[in-house]
């Protein structure tokens, strides 16, 4: 089989912060009552991760597991083991009312890197969220808007924020974060 | 005539001279210097006409309420309209020009409309223009345009960039005066997170022009202080050439910051629009001084006297050399000191009070400058700048004045704290009877959802007109906002010496009782060119309301609205009503305080940037092969792709016969797709569809229709059942959001108890249509491990597996009318599903086609299209589709609605074809018209056209569309008259006009 392509090509621009488009990554949808212990067993089973609280990002490398609202999770996993996670945890939540479906190619996801005050305001430029540290530690996932299409991120470590957005505004996604980080316009606002 | 003084200027740098052209002349000032500083400093007191009457306008103030210097800044794509030179900063290479001037700004023909000025009273335009109507558009309309108006639109596309930038902060001050340095620090050292913004580029406001003292210190030393001491709080961030624009509800804020406006730097955004969310907001925003009334007070060298002093002590400009001051109030002493002091002449303070006793008075006497009191100006003259004041009583009518040899006005007429920020949001005023101005009354603030006040007032902005007033008045704010976010205040505020003060005596027309001849040259908006008398007559003709009375006379409607004009002109309004200012009240404080440049307001979206598009996977291949694109929604879609040569038209013939006659490859990736999964997945899409979805078999796809709870036809595709508790929804294109949220919400609101959920999986999968006679043929080709027969894989089921080795689901439907199958992949691998379609497809003739062709294919079939055969009041009965609405179920979404009169009348618009006697194609929307008018006098109508093509397939124009009770008029022949007045005939036919028993599409 041929290699899974992001829709960018793993584009990357070098300005106030790096940005680079990632490759594909596995992405899971997964609908259910949070609190079920089944559905729980079933997350760990796939990702090893416990369900994350409100707003929470529990992140391993490349496995993850997202909060997304109150009966939605988003797992985070190689690429290659989507399809597979997804069949094992309908399994695992056979008889429980829930939703598994693979996400993955439906996104595109970037990683901006560099010092941590750029890459918080690169995002602030472009997104309502608040991004001063106190509100947006690591660990937390924001959904949010980046200028005209929605997008979602979480930082990573103070020097790396992870960030996905859909698939058909890939292009547009890195254009505004090129502009965003274009070196000249640092705002030396945030600390 | 005003010049550069020998020394002084606290805020040029005499050892930096900048050189910059006005009118294309060559002109030089300081670094530090405003336009309007370095033109004074040049000798250039007339800066442009105004705008009806062409009169030669000067510099009147020295910051964001200038209403005459307004000047066109940079060339290009660097030009600015209507920049106030009193708020651009100088840069060496500046150019500018005056505005609203023809030929020339010293010769200008439109004078003339001075002359005629009574010809121009209010309402001019409304009485003068009225018939014949046509003319308005084509004859006064451009007229006027061409002679009034001040800056022209740039032409050239904008060379800068922009951005925003979104901010959280607990205490946001706006204003960086001593009130909101002071509002700063106890907010700050109370522990609050604070921004301080200050429009300009320098921090204390008037204080050290005015003179404060401050904890014993002169007020210069104390800003210092203050801001060194603030820039060393970790919580507390301060921006220069940031001004405060708009106040919004919840605390949401508008700032501009100017980035490089000083200092042009392609590199660098020119400037960047903050979007603050403040828990408290404090506008320190200080307060503007008002004219006073007196004919020809528009004459260039008539300027605020606090504009005065400023020019004096910040740039090193002498506005005149003889400089009459007319005051109300005890600040206009001020001037004469400040220009007393520089060396330069005052040859008298007119103080309209009956007595002048106050210690500045005093002190004004003592410097050798006569005062006389309880006078005030008949009016100024001189050829286009002040030569003679003519002095007279205040209370009488202006006669007998005396003539005072001068080249410059200083005029004080009290201030107006600046309110707008506090109004924006809902703050209310109250009228302050002895300073004559409305301040904010802190008991009707804007309060946020908390039900809270989260705007507060500090300094002259909340009226406080001593220093130390204003000093205790914001450190009280910055001490109830730091508290309003849970810090606990304790610091001492800064003191200042208390002041001794005259009261301030309101004078609105000067003289009292000035004759119509003195007031028809006594503006009150210079930018907009009102006058007393203007007002005075809207008054008079009945318009009682201040908000009417605005845009009847246009008084303060200009781009500086109304910041000088506001309080004069109603003080005007009312007295001619005979009732108080605060019962007349003012006009409605709206963001921007001041304009905003486009770009600002635009932010990244432009060029590329604009809006997003989205882009499918197959796209980049589109775009290599010529696709002809066509935006639907945000997606583009190949509407055809032309060969090297080839029309677009001839380019959709060549796709329509391919799929014919061979095959075709279209990408339909932009279909919605929906998962719908749960115990009650079939329930709830039996009420989301007009159809049975529950029976339907895993394997199977049926086509199905949704309704609006009004029964009209919102959206329509293929659903597959997955498994036994699994859906899978198709969407037309520009359905994929709103179907999910559609279906979100019903789940959200009404069945929350229903166990079901969905997922839009739309850009999960890339998906096209193989179709053609050779369909088959091209899937075998690419070795499926699925059985491709129609025997085991029929119409309208669908199975998956894998084809040319890629994971695919394929669906056997059809939207053509021939054998096709849709194919979906994740979306990474659909590129290269899709260069093995082509591949595999080589040999038997595989053609790509676009949209076009698929609209064409399609309505050869007589298949519908959202968006072509419904707008919103169409239901499925009226597109024939009985068959797709259930008469078994209980329930559905739009069953009822389709139950009423109106929906099942017999006169309803119902789809039919229509055939062109001579073969010609339709107009697109064109009408069928019918017998005698409606009772609007409009011809009748009896239907319309929907959809129409030339079928390359027929070879001649085919339609659809909604004819009135069409179906019972087989046969019929309609006129559709075309915009050129020919009429077009056509038959009304069955809308399927191939392949009526479907035969092709079942093999």
């Amino acid at each position: 089989m041929s290699e899974p392509a992001s829709p960018l090509g793993g584009a990357s621009f070098d300005g106030l912060v790096r940005i680079t488009e990632n490759p594909p990554r596995g992405m899971i949808t997964l609908r259910g009552d949070l609190a079920s212990a089944k559905l729980q067993k079933a997350v760990e089973t796939v990702s090893g991760l416990s369900v994350p609280a409100l707003q929470g990002a529990v992140i391993d490398g490349e496995r993850g597991v997202c909060w997304m609202s109150p009966d939605e999770l988003l797992i985070l996993l190689p690429h290659a083991d989507a399809a597979s996670a997804v069949a094992a945890m309908s399994t695992a939540l056979n008889g429980e009312h829930a939703l598994a479906v693979d996400v993955s190619d439906a996104r595109a996801s970037f990683a901006l890197e560099g010092e941590g005050r750029l890459i918080r305001e690169t995002l602030a430029k472009l997104s309502p969220a608040d991004l001063r540290m106190q509100s947006l530690p690591t660990g937390m996932l924001r959904r949010t808007r980046l200028a005209q299409v929605p997008a979602a991120f979480y930082l990573a470590s103070e020097t790396k924020a992870e960030l996905i957005c859909f698939r058909s505004v890939a292009a547009y996604v890195f254009g505004i974060l090129r502009h965003a980080a274009t070196p000249g316009g640092e705002v030396g606002y945030l600390p | 005539m005003s010049r550069r003084l020998k020394s002084g200027g606290r805020l040029i740098d005499r050892s930096r001279p900048m050189l910059f052209s006005f009118n294309t002349r060559s002109m030089r000032g300081f670094a530090g210097d405003t336009v309007a500083s370095a033109l004074l400093g040049e000798g250039q007191m007339l800066v442009g006409r105004s705008f009806k009457y062409h009169r030669p306008r000067g510099i009147v103030t020295s910051g964001p309420e200038e209403p005459n210097a307004l000047l066109g800044i940079g060339a290009k794509g660097t030009f600015e309209p209507n920049a106030r030179a009193t708020t651009t900063e100088l840069f060496d290479g500046l150019e500018a020009k005056s505005q609203n001037h023809w030929p020339s700004l010293d010769f200008d023909i439109g004078a003339i409309n001075s002359k005629l000025w009574r010809f121009f009273p209010a309402g001019f335009y409304y009485k003068t223009f009225l018939w014949p109507q046509s003319f308005w558009k084509h004859v006064y309309e451009p007229v006027i345009r061409q002679s009034a108006g001040l800056g022209k639109p740039p032409k050239a596309r904008d060379a800068d960039h922009y951005e925003h930038f979104y901010a959280h902060v607990d205490v946001l001050v706006i204003g960086g005066g001593i009130a909101g340095l002071t509002a700063a620090k106890s907010a700050g050292e109370a522990g609050a997170e604070v921004l301080l913004v200050e429009q300009t580029a320098h921090w204390g406001g008037r204080a050290p022009v005015d003179g404060a003292e401050i904890d014993g210190k002169p007020g210069e030393a104390w800003i210092d202080e203050t801001v060194a001491a603030l820039e060393a709080m970790p919580n507390v961030r301060l921006r220069t050439r940031t001004i405060g624009a708009g106040v919004y509800d919840h605390g949401y804020t508008l700032l501009d910051e100017r980035l490089t406006d000083h200092a042009p730097d392609p590199e660098t955004p020119r400037h960047r629009l903050w979007k603050v969310r403040a828990a408290q907001i404090i506008t320190a925003t200080g307060a503007i001084e008002r004219p006073l009334s007196f004919a020809g007070n528009d004459l260039p060298g008539v300027m605020l006297a606090s504009a005065v002093r400023d020019y004096v002590v910040n740039f090193g400009i002498a506005p005149g050399d003889r400089t009459v001051i007319v005051t109300n109030n005890d600040d206009g002493y001020r001037t004469a000191l400040v220009l007393k002091e520089a060396g330069l002449e005052v040859p008298a303070v007119l103080d309209a009070r009956a007595e002048a006793t106050g210690p500045l008075a005093e002190e004004v006497r003592e410097a050798g400058i006569t005062v006389q009191a309880g006078r005030g100006i008949a009016k100024v003259t001189g050829q286009g700048r002040v030569q003679k004041v003519w002095a007279c009583d205040q209370a009488g009518s202006g006669t007998n004045a005396d003539p005072i040899e001068a080249d410059g006005v200083a005029m004080s007429g009290g201030w107006s704290p600046v309110v707008h920020l506090w109004s924006h949001c809902g703050g209310k005023l109250n009228w302050v009877e002895d300073q004559a101005h409305f301040a904010p009354d802190p008991e009707r603030a804007p309060l946020c959802a908390s039900g809270k006040p989260f705007v507060l007032t500090a300094g002259m902005a909340s009226g406080a007109m001593t220093t130390a007033d204003v000093l205790a008045d914001a450190h009280r704010a910055g001490q109830t906002a730091a508290e309003a976010t849970g810090r606990k205040g304790t610091v001492k505020a800064p003191e200042a010496v208390a002041e001794e003060v005259q009261p301030m005596a309101p004078v609105w027309k000067m003289p009292a009782q000035a004759p119509y001849k003195l007031k028809a040259k006594s503006w009150l908006d210079y930018q907009n060119d009102v006058k007393v008398t203007d007002v005075e007559l809207a008054a008079q003709e009945g318009f009682e309301s201040v908000e009417h009375a605005k845009r009847y006379t246009t008084l303060g409607m200009a781009t500086d609205q109304g910041k000088l004009s506001n309080i004069n002109g109603l003080a005007i309004l009312s007295g001619e009503l005979n009732s108080d200012i605060p019962s007349v009240g003012t006009t409605t404080f709206r963001p921007p305080y001041t304009p905003l440049v486009m770009g600002a307001i635009a932010g990244e979206a432009k060029g590329e940037l604009f809006q997003p598009i989205q882009r499918t996977p197959i796209h980049d291949w589109h775009e290599e092969n010529g696709a002809h694109w066509e935006p639907v929604g945000h997606w583009r879609r190949p509407y055809a792709f032309p060969r090297n040569g080839e029309s677009v038209e001839d380019a959709v013939k060549r796709e329509v016969l391919a799929v014919r006659n061979e095959v075709g490859l279209l990408d339909a990736s932009t279909l919605g797709k929906i998962i719908v999964k749960g115990p009650d997945a079939g329930r709830f899409l039996d009420m989301m569809y007009t159809n049975m979805m529950s029976t339907l078999k895993p394997g199977k796809c049926r086509y199905g229709l949704m309704c609006s709870e009004n029964g009209f036809l919102s959206d329509d595709g293929v659903v597959a059942r997955i498994d036994d508790d699994t859906w899978l929804c198709h969407t037309t294109t520009g359905g994929a959001d709103r179907i999910h949220a559609h279906m979100e919400e019903w789940l959200q609101t009404e069945w929350w108890d229903w166990k079901v959920y969905v997922a839009n999986v739309s850009e999960h999968y890339a998906q096209f249509a193989v179709a053609g006679p050779k369909a088959r043929q091209v899937l075998e080709a690419l070795g499926p491990d699925f059985d491709v027969s129609k025997d085991t894989f029929p119409f309208m089921a669908w199975t998956e597996g894998a084809l040319g080795n890629l994971p695919v689901r394929v669906f056997r439907i059809s939207f053509s009318g021939e054998l096709s199958y849709e194919i979906a992949v994740p979306a990474s691998r659909g590129r290269a599903l899709w260069d093995k379609l082509l591949e595999a497809g080589k040999p038997h003739g595989i053609t790509p086609y676009g949209t076009e062709a698929l609209h064409v294919l399609r309505a050869e079939k007589g298949f519908i299209m959202i968006g072509d055969e419904t707008d919103g009041t169409v239901i499925p009965q009226d597109l024939g589709l009985h068959w797709a609405v259930s008469k078994k179920k209980d329930d559905f979404l739009g069953k009822r609605a389709q139950e009423r009169d109106h929906m099942v009348g017999p006169l309803r618009w119902k789809l039919v074809g229509l055939e062109t006697v001579d073969g010609s194609v339709l107009p697109d929307g064109a009408y069928a018209v019918g017998e005698g008018t409606n009772e609007n006098g409009q011809r009748s109508v009896q239907g319309r056209v929907t959809s129409t093509y030339y079928s390359p397939t027929l070879d001649r124009g085919i339609a659809m569309g909604l004819v009135q009770h069409g179906p019972d008029r087989m046969g019929e022949v309609l006129d559709f008259p075309k915009v050129d007045g020919e009429v077009v005939q056509a038959q009304i036919v069955d809308p399927v006009f191939y392949d009526k028993d479907g035969e092709k599409q079942n093999v």
